[in-house]
């Protein structure tokens, strides 16, 4: 396995871990509070809808769409979903936003659940089902596309679907054992990570795919090719660190601490 | 009805999250390297602008959005 496999492998681990962190925490307030039959039926239901979500938009992506048109859908997703991520990151480094945390997230889910009224169809719990199926095919999605291309902009879809399924298998696991929400992880840290690992990604992959308007329908090409995905990403992490410094002024307030002068 | 609401409810939420700024500023820096394209500009240097112009659109949105949390 060489280099550029283990970094592969690495970049869909990071990404997925914490996708399936955020899904173990929704599955697991539902279990507690509303039962783990109608909970873990909505995880099965989401897991069957991700497999032929993705037989599907696997199918449709590789036989039908040119390859620069694949590049400009997946690339603009990518680069709004890491865009998010980064917003949010830097919003909480720089003391704009409350840090994401598991355990509080795991509270707000189940005192909603606890709330909320009763209704049974089939024996399953409609609230838990909806919630918990909600949660996995949500987070999953968003794993299929990092998985999509992430292995594809690689070409190596094994070792990238490996780095997804060993994440998923370690928070199972780890969910199975503890029974608790995993707060113990640095998921701010590896968000900020993740967010700027999927804004240069998708930069790149949207831009050249702009290339399928042009007459000959090839993507366009960046200077230096894979590398400038390395300057994008260079370039995403000053820019963070330069909004995280300046933010706080633009609002007027001194900095605050994380939990204090929320934007949102 | 209300399966489809919560059908592009559901998409919505996928797609533009918490913040619809982020993706109006990706599609209006692709729309203008867009333009750029297809009014003859090409080769790499319009790439890099790409870039350049998603860093300068996400810095504004971002920085849009701090201001009117005042």
């Amino acid at each position: 396995m060489s280099g550029a496999s283990w970094g592969l492998v690495a970049s869909t681990f990071t990404a997925s871990f914490v996708e399936f962190v955020e899904a173990l925490t929704i599955v697991l307030a539902m279990g507690v509070t509303r039962g783990w039959r109608s909970a873990l039926a909505g995880t099965a239901a989401a897991l069957l809808a991700l497999v032929a979500f993705t037989v599907v938009t696997g199918y449709a992506l590789s036989t039908w769409l040119p390859e620069a048109l694949l590049q400009l859908v997946v690339g603009t997703l990518l680069l709004i979903f890491g865009l998010q991520w980064l917003r949010k990151a830097v919003l909480r480094s720089s003391g704009l936003k409350a840090l994401h945390d598991e355990t509080e997230e795991y509270a707000a889910q189940t005192a909603a659940a606890r709330q909320a009224e009763s209704k049974r169809r089939f024996g399953i719990d409609t609230f838990a089902f909806v919630v918990s199926f909600k949660g996995v095919f949500l987070e999953g999605v968003e794993v299929v596309f990092i998985v999509i291309t992430f292995g594809l902009s690689a070409g190596d879809m094994q070792y990238a679907v490996l780095g997804a399924v060993a994440a998923a298998v370690i928070v199972l696991v780890a969910g199975a054992i503890l029974h608790r929400p995993l707060a113990m992880i640095p998921e701010n840290t590896l968000k900020y990570g993740v967010g700027l690992l999927l804004a240069s990604f998708g930069a790149y992959w949207a831009v050249e795919g702009l290339g399928v308007f042009t007459a000959s329908g090839e993507s366009l090409s960046w200077p230096g090719s894979d590398w400038a995905i390395l300057g994008l990403l260079a370039a995403w992490i000053v820019i963070s660190r330069v909004l995280v410094v300046t933010l706080p002024r633009i609002k007027g307030a001194p900095v605050a601490t994380p939990q204090e002068g929320m934007v949102r | 009805m209300r399966f489809l609401k919560g059908f592009g409810q559901f998409w919505y939420d996928f797609i533009i999250g918490d913040d619809w700024k982020i993706a109006v500023a990706v599609v209006a820096a692709l729309a203008v390297v867009l333009a750029l394209l297809l009014g003859g500009v090409t080769g790499p240097a319009l790439a890099a602008f790409g870039g350049v112009l998603l860093i300068a659109f996400f810095t504004a949105s971002v920085v849009i959005d701090v201001r009117r949390s005042r």
